[in-house]
């Protein structure tokens, strides 16, 4: 048994956001960090690690210097990295991206009893399409949103939080769950990990190691091979603060409606 | 120094966990009760920072000095007296048993100091004998295969929560000076051993400091650590590498006045605009980060010759004065930009004009690091 975890490096949005003229994040000028959502999922292999021993890998698609991402990764806890990188692979949106990943991971070998772990998205695009994608792409089941996933033999309990409830789902390996940060807090890395991440595999994966995976087609990757098109990107006028009213329903709604008079609202 | 990609992680995790765990919450009740938390102790534990210098081979990640430096300045720069939690077993505790200890005394005592089961406290310090460490007046005598303590160690950190101390004993009552001393490890539920109060102090409160006296104590002639009567030479070589330490923690304490002092003179208005606009400010603060870099670089560069295996006394001891002093100047110059406010328990810079003050002053004051700066030139010369 071994679990995939699925990372991205992306731009640091607390520390400073950097524009193109075209309306796209200026990445090479923002620090980076590992997507908030991953290092859930991270979390949730590792702790599964530390229960069983098994292999935990994370893959990756971006730039050879996510190099430092998958280190860091190393020095929590994780095994081995897979860094999917190649001038072909850039600008593929979300459906060439989970088309490369899920032939990675593919071409590495996914086994009957092996988990894949996803953010849930990315604090950049905010889709949430990668994880699901990858799972379709490579035929096995799907478990989204997961606030809570228990282990017992080849058979995952997942409690899935959505708007107004959860819902518990039960799913056998192989599968791929996304995770969401209510999922777990995740660990530092450690000295001791920081010492030995250096001399972990880090494997790499370029365009000619998996152009003849049968996903992997100069249509279906790449900018070429990406379906969407962005037709204007531009940053949302700020909405002023809110104000809450609190108290009995019976004055809030009084006074809502002096406001909202008061505005010649009504 | 451009640090290599390993001591950059090692930063970046000190930096991350000491800004998410040290709560203003827990720095607070750290400073009004003075009491140890051990739930902090452990979590750094867990996460490899007692045992960074430890060798493998001893439960440690065996680190270098570098990465000890980075770890005292990143612990200290968001709270002085938790950067304390994570030196004693790196530095003075676990250093003597380096230096000197036999390997049945490295085996029996690092592992369980390197994974933060125990602690082990240092004692030099004697009511009489301060800056004079070689005029120690507690004594063992030799009794069979025991040695039979007598004395009383002063100021001793950690002393409350300590499962062992190393001790600094007359065994040659005829050799004058720093001659004849030697080193023992005291188990501290040994009878005959007692503590002081804890002392109520003006600042790094929350690691308790008190008085060890031994009162005919009987300790295993295995618990001497090295040769006998040559204790003091391993107390001033372990006292090099805790003097880096501690001038790694000033530089840490520095930064911090330096961090809330740009953040405040940002933020205050007078005369219609941010203080920062009145160059009085402004070159302050420069003033500050340009003693810090020199601070920081002394600290660096001492631990790099130590990593290295050359000499670094008179390196160490320079690092801990100017880093010390420029700790006392910031602390200063960040009250003073704070004005009246920095002068009130709820500005941070409150309790850092407190805790620099101890920079100067333990582990050598700064006159005695003067005093050995002056004697390596001047031997040298
Ligand atoms: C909070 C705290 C924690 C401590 N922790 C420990 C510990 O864990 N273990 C331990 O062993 N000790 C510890 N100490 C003791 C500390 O190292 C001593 O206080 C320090 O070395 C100074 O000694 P003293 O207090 O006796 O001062 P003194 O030696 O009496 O010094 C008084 C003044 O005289 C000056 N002076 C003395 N000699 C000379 C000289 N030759 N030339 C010029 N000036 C001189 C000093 O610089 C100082 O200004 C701690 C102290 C404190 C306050």
């Amino acid at each position: 048994m071994k679990i995939f975890v699925t990372v991205k490096q992306v731009p640091d949005t607390s520390g400073k956001v950097a524009v193109k003229p075209d309306g796209t994040l200026d990445r090479a000028s923002m620090a980076t960090i590992t997507n908030p959502d991953d290092m859930n999922a991270v979390e949730a292999a590792l702790k599964i690690k530390d229960e069983t021993g098994c292999r935990v890998i994370a893959v990756s698609m971006g730039p050879m210097t996510a190099e430092s991402m998958l280190r860091e990764l190393m020095a929590m806890g994780v095994d081995e990295g897979l860094l999917i990188s190649g001038r072909e692979f850039g600008g593929s949106d979300t459906y060439a991206t989970s088309q490369i990943i899920a032939a990675g991971i593919d071409h590495y070998g996914l086994e009957p009893d092996d988990i894949i772990f996803s953010g849930r998205q990315a604090i950049d695009g905010d889709t949430a399409q990668v994880g699901p994608q990858i799972a379709e792409k490579l035929h096995i089941p799907q478990v989204s949103y997961a606030g809570e996933v228990t282990k017992a033999g080849n058979k995952l309990t997942v409690k899935r939080m959505l708007e107004d409830g959860y819902m518990t789902v039960e799913v056998e390996t192989p599968c791929l769950i996304t995770c969401i940060k209510e999922l777990n807090e995740p660990r530092y890395m450690s000295v001791s990990g920081i010492d030995g991440c250096f001399d972990k595999p880090l494997i790499i994966y370029d365009y000619n190691e998996l152009k003849d995976h049968p996903l992997i087609d100069p249509t279906t990757i790449g900018l070429k091979g990406s379906p969407t098109n962005i037709y204007k990107s531009f940053t949302p006028p700020q909405k002023g603060a809110g104000r809450m009213l609190t108290g009995s329903a019976k004055e809030t709604a009084k006074e809502l409606a002096s406001v909202l008079s008061e505005k010649h609202l009504i | 120094m451009i640090l290599d990609a390993k001591h950059a992680m090692l930063q970046k995790l000190f930096r991350e966990f000491a800004q998410t765990e040290f709560t203003k919450e827990l720095q607070d009740r750290l400073d009004q009760t003075g009491e140890f938390d051990w739930d902090i102790h452990k979590k750094m534990a867990k996460y490899g920072f007692m045992g960074l210098r430890i060798p493998k081979e001893y439960g440690g990640s065996g680190m270098d000095y570098l990465a000890y430096a980075l770890m005292i300045e990143e612990l200290a720069r968001v709270d002085a007296v938790l950067s304390i939690y994570a030196n004693t077993s790196n530095s003075l505790g676990g250093g003597p048993l380096l230096l000197a200890g036999s390997e049945e005394q490295k085996k029996k005592y690092l592992p369980p100091v390197a994974s933060g089961e125990k602690i082990v406290v240092f004692c030099l310090t004697e009511p009489g004998a301060g800056s004079d460490a070689g005029g120690t007046t507690t004594t063992a005598v030799q009794d069979g295969d025991d040695f039979i303590l007598n004395g009383r160690k002063t100021f001793v950190s950690g002393a409350p929560m300590a499962d062992w101390a190393i001790i600094f004993a007359k065994t040659d009552p005829t050799a004058r000076g720093s001659r004849g001393i030697s080193m023992f490890i005291l188990d501290m539920k040994l009878p005959g051993v007692t503590l002081g109060a804890p002392e109520k102090k003006m600042g790094i409160n929350g690691y308790p400091t008190c008085d060890i006296v031994m009162e005919n104590v009987r300790v295993p002639g295995d618990c001497l650590v090295g040769q006998l009567n040559k204790g003091f030479s391993i107390a001033m070589r372990t006292l090099d590498g805790g003097r880096l330490g501690m001038a790694a923690q000033a530089v840490g304490i520095a930064q911090s006045c330096l961090d809330e002092a740009v953040k405040y003179a940002k933020e205050r208005k007078q005369f219609g605009r941010p203080i920062s606009d009145f160059q009085g400010v402004s070159f302050m603060l420069a003033d500050m980060e340009a003693e810090i870099q020199a601070a920081r670089q002394l600290v660096y560069h001492a631990a790099e010759l130590k990593d290295h295996n050359m000499d670094a006394t008179r390196a160490c001891s320079a690092a801990k004065l100017i880093a010390a002093e420029t700790a006392n100047r910031c602390a200063y110059k960040a009250v003073q930009i704070h004005g009246g406010y920095g002068y009130i328990k709820e500005y941070k810079v409150e309790r850092l004009y407190r805790d620099a003050r101890i920079c100067s002053i333990y582990e050598g004051t700064s006159q005695i690091q003067q005093v050995v700066i002056a004697a390596d030139l001047l031997k040298n010369a």
